[in-house]
């Protein structure tokens, strides 16, 4: 995708408060590594050339994903226009590993931010068609105002990261 | 039900404007706010909106196969689809499912009991779920934590959207201060959410079954949209492993494309934001690993040899661990289906939006707005199906029709409209009243049953108005009589504390009859004027006026023949802005007409009486057909009676006369815009030095119509800088200020609009009701623009 896309989709997410980086898929690990509060659960990433940080535990028990302070997700595509990525919900667990933790990093090819929601429809028909039919669009932060005023940090995660695999 | 009496009414909403009325509307108003920016910065939403409207209209009315089609779809993916017909149905297939399942699987957590984690559902308030399954010894637990505040406070949603809009921080900590008796007592919004998150997190650990609604339901795939930003649908759904969808009949889309312009258009008009937080689309059972939390040491994905073999991507299957049932629920909506008026309601898809625009809401809430669950304007249309009229009858007179709902609602719903029918039907099914002799001989015949007096007095003010004008002034002098005011309280329910319309002896008709009618105005139109600049200017000016028009439209306009609509505030009341309208299009060189012309029915439509309303409109079209046919132009005064010709008419009157009446007629400010635009000179009118500033309250159906603008546009092109109001109505709408049990609230509204133009030195209003309202809350003349700006001006 065009850099004006991705510079959109940094846009987009700063007024969100959800900060993105740019970075080769060679430095990735150390990247995750970087932001990552410990301890830190994850879905292994399907991107050739990176690997979750040793830190992070893959196919994490109950208590392992109750008590993780991170959850490290790959995410099918990102949409500029509104700073959304796409969680599918996969076997492996990269739905409640991008639910349960306070921080959500998630990792995003370059090659799959889309401009606008309607590329993001058209995407996702694509993994519907290949029976990826279970997919969360998460827009920043999880919010609230219920209790009087707006706070951060509800039932989803408080705190959310954005890589993008350039040279992916 | 009961019907409250005026004096529990006015009780009941004084007590919601103190209690409630504060939080609501600090909510309410920024979530319009917001909104009114987010519609601003998208550029497609017109698109969006007739997209949106298009797909719900062809869903609905292929409702029956997209259940087959969702039957097959879900099933194909390994859960069940159970149609309910009604509330008992739909508990019943509830409570058996979390029965098996708990007896299949064994109960989850700590407890004995099975217990059920909720994600905010107004389809399982209506059909009180909470309550049916606590009696088969179930426990719920609501996760949303607005839903979760009221089960605490054992209250009822008081909005679609944000159900617990109406308690305040304060009362919510002092609520949980004493209910949970924490070491360090709540305070802060971020204490309460994070004692909420830590707690209701537990329960949906330990649930044995999730239960969500569902914003939208893809027909062909099976697939549940849920739209939330907090997170907790996504948790209750994925975290069980069994996971209940219930959801109206109606949510049915077809496919996955269709689903693009909902999810783009919901949350800007529910809430402002772009989009939300999550939008969850789940075609379960999902392939997501359920989680057990009394087994900590077990791998979240079930086996022991770790995820990274797991190819990611669906399998087709899901996890086998997964139970999923969707459960659509008729409840009455097929039959709303069959009901070509209540059918609309149908395309809603309860983001609230109508609700935060209207006025009255703002006040006082969902909880003024009756019904049992649904609240709001189309609340009347939701209540009115699936819990019968009375349940929508109450308070449906909130709806006083000012119809900002209308550009609000992203689906287009006339909802005004359906308040319109439901007050009609209503009015139908009453007893007769024992004062009917009171306003016999106002009640046309095509209003049968048990009218309420104070409906049929103030759906017949035009027979009331030529009466007490021809009886000018004794009437008016009789009219603030006590003991009459009293009489009036009493049988039409008009307060007294309300000042009256004051009746001229000489209508605006007969006023202009008296000085010549039509020849006199033809004269008037063509007469050089010295400040148009002088005789050479004027003498081309009258001769452009008596050419016909050219097509490229300079000075088109000025050879117009107009006929001005004498409507009854306009004939009776106020008729110094008719006299205003009359000269200043004359300045402006056109000549006018001020026939005797039928009512527009709007006074009826306000209180449900449609057979009048289409009597009156078919009245109005015939007396104006010849002029139509010869070309002349309709100008009104009264937006409301605009609106009634512009909006309303498509349901009375043949769909080619409804086409005439709305291509040939105009707003007075519009019309003079339209004028100035073509070459008419603004210098035969008063105009101001440039800069002058007015405050301008526009009226809630001019702007729906989209009036506001061409009036500000005039107002600056006469040398006046004007600013407009943001309230959205005055809260005098028709005749629902007079009403005794309206009285506060009206006041309330009123307040809002008054404390934001007082400053100015001039104001302004389009609506005889917006007029009246601010000089009796600004204690000062508030007039027409037409008025300011008519040759001699308001002030000389
Ligand atoms: S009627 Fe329209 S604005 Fe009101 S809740 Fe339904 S969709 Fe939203």
């Amino acid at each position: 995708m065009t850099v004006d896309t991705v510079g959109r989709f940094e846009r987009a997410l700063e007024g969100l408060d959800v900060g993105l980086e740019r970075v080769p898929a060679a430095e990735a690990t150390d990247r995750i590594e970087t932001i990552v509060q410990e301890p830190a659960v994850g879905a292994p990433l399907p991107f050739e050339g990176v690997a979750l940080p040793g830190s992070v535990t893959t196919a994490p028990t109950n208590r392992e994903l109750e008590a993780a302070e991170t959850g490290v997700t790959p995410v099918g595509f990102a949409i500029a226009e509104y700073g959304t990525v796409a969680v599918e919900s996969t076997a492996d667990g990269a739905e409640p590993i991008s639910l349960y933790p306070e921080r959500h990093v998630a990792v995003v090819a370059e090659s799959d931010v889309v401009p606008d929601i309607s590329a993001g429809f058209d995407r996702l028909a694509d993994g519907f068609a290949d029976g990826r039919d279970s997919v969360v669009f998460a827009t920043g932060r999880s919010a609230t105002a219920d209790m009087g005023d707006l706070v951060h940090g509800v039932h989803g995660p408080g705190d959310v990261h954005v890589i993008v695999l350039e040279d992916r | 039900m009961a019907q409250r009496t005026r004096s529990q009414q006015a009780d009941r909403i004084r007590n919601l404007l103190e209690t409630e009325g504060e939080a609501i509307h600090s909510h309410a108003s920024a979530s319009n706010a917001r909104r009114y920016e987010t519609y601003g910065a998208t550029d497609d939403l017109e698109a969006l909106r007739t997209d949106a409207r298009s797909i719900k209209e062809d869903a609905i009315g292929r409702l029956p196969d997209l259940i087959d089609t969702v039957r097959e779809a879900v099933e194909a993916n390994g859960g069940t689809v159970y149609v309910a017909d009604d509330a008992a149905d739909a508990n019943a297939y509830v409570s058996e499912v979390v029965r098996t399942g708990t007896e299949e699987n064994g109960i989850a957590g700590d407890g004995e009991t099975p217990s059920v984690v909720k994600s905010k559902s107004m389809t399982t308030e209506e059909i009180d779920l909470n309550d049916a399954l606590e009696t088969e010894g179930i426990d719920v637990t609501e996760t949303d934590l607005g839903e979760w505040v009221l089960q605490v406070a054992d209250d009822t949603p008081s909005h679609i959207v944000g159900p617990a809009m109406h308690i305040s921080r304060p009362e919510i900590a002092e609520l949980f201060n004493e209910r949970f008796e924490p070491d360090e007592p709540f305070e802060t919004a971020e204490e309460l959410t994070r004692f909420a998150r830590d707690h209701l997190g537990e329960h949906i650990r330990e649930a044995d079954v999730g239960i969500t609604g569902a914003n939208f339901v893809v027909a062909d795939s099976g697939t549940i949209t849920l739209i939330t930003n907090e997170g907790n649908a996504r948790k209750c759904a994925v975290t069980p492993d069994t996971h209940v969808a219930i959801a109206g009949v109606e949510k049915l889309i077809p496919t996955l494309s269709d689903l693009e312009p909902f999810v783009d258009i919901i949350a800007k008009s529910a809430t402002g934001q772009p989009i939300s937080q999550y939008v969850t689309m789940l075609s379960p059972p999902t392939d997501s690993p359920t989680l057990d939390f009394d087994r900590p040491d077990d791998p979240i994905t079930g086996d022991g040899d770790g995820a990274a073999d797991v190819p990611s991507g669906a399998d087709g299957t899901g996890d086998p661990d997964r139970d999923f049932h969707l459960v659509l629920l008729d409840n009455g909506r097929m039959d709303m289906r069959e009901d070509d008026q209540l059918r609309e309601t149908l395309y809603c898809i309860r983001c609230g939006a109508c609700s935060n625009s209207c006025a009255n809401f703002q006040s006082v809430g969902g909880h003024g707005f009756g019904g049992e669950t649904y609240s709001g304007g189309i609340a009347t249309g939701w209540e009115a199906g699936v819990h019968g009229q009375e349940s929508a009858a109450e308070f449906n007179d909130l709806c006083t029709g000012c119809s900002r709902c209308v550009d609000a609602c992203p689906v287009k719903i006339d909802i005004p409209w359906i308040n319109t029918v439901v007050r009609d039907r209503v009015n139908r099914s009453g007893e007769s009243e024992s004062y009917d002799f009171l306003v016999d001989g106002l009640t046309p015949d095509l209003e049968e049953g048990g009218l309420d007096p104070g409906k049929r007095f103030f759906g017949n003010i035009g027979t009331v108005a030529k009466v007490a004008s021809a009886t000018a002034p004794v009437s008016n002098w009789l009219a603030d009589a006590g003991p009459v005011r009293a009489a009036l309280e009493h049988t039409l329910g008009i307060d007294r504390r309300r000042d009256l319309p004051s009746f001229q002896r000489e209508s605006l008709v007969d006023w202009f009859e008296g000085r010549g009618g039509e020849a006199t105005s033809k004269k008037r139109a063509a007469e050089p004027r010295a400040q148009r600049g002088g005789v050479e200017a004027s003498s081309k000016r009258v001769e452009r006026a008596g050419s016909r028009a050219d097509a490229d439209g300079d000075g088109a306009a000025l050879d117009r023949e107009i006929v001005l609509y004498p409507d009854v505030y306009t004939n009776y009341v106020d008729v110094d802005r008719g006299k205003a309208a009359v000269r200043t299009l004359e300045a402006l060189g056109v000549p006018v007409r001020v026939p005797d012309l039928p009512e527009s029915g709007r006074a009826a439509l306000s209180q449900g009486m449609i057979a009048t309303a289409d009597r009156q409109a078919s009245e109005l079209y015939a007396a104006l057909a010849e002029d139509l046919d010869a070309g002349r132009d309709v100008v009104v005064i009264e937006p409301s009676d605009l609106a009634a010709v512009h909006r309303e008419y498509e349901r009375l009157l043949p769909e080619g006369s409804v086409e005439r009446l709305r291509a040939n007629s105009y707003e007075i400010c519009e019309y003079v815009y339209g004028l100035l635009e073509n070459g008419a000179d603004p210098e035969t009118l008063s105009t101001g030095d440039g800069a002058e500033p007015v405050a301008y309250h526009s009226h809630c159906q001019q702007r729906t119509l989209d009036l506001e603008a061409p009036t500000v546009a005039v107002l600056e092109r006469c040398g006046y800088a004007p600013e407009t109001s943001s309230a959205e109505c005055c809260g005098m709408a028709g005749s629902f200020g007079y009403k005794r049990e309206y009285y506060e609230l009206s006041m309330d509204v009123g307040e809002r609009l008054a404390s934001e133009v007082e400053g100015a030195e001039t104001v302004v209003a389009s609506g005889t009701s917006c007029g009246d309202q601010l000089e009796t809350l600004l204690e000062r003349e508030v007039p027409h623009p037409i008025e300011l700006l008519a040759p001699g001006g308001y002030r000389a």
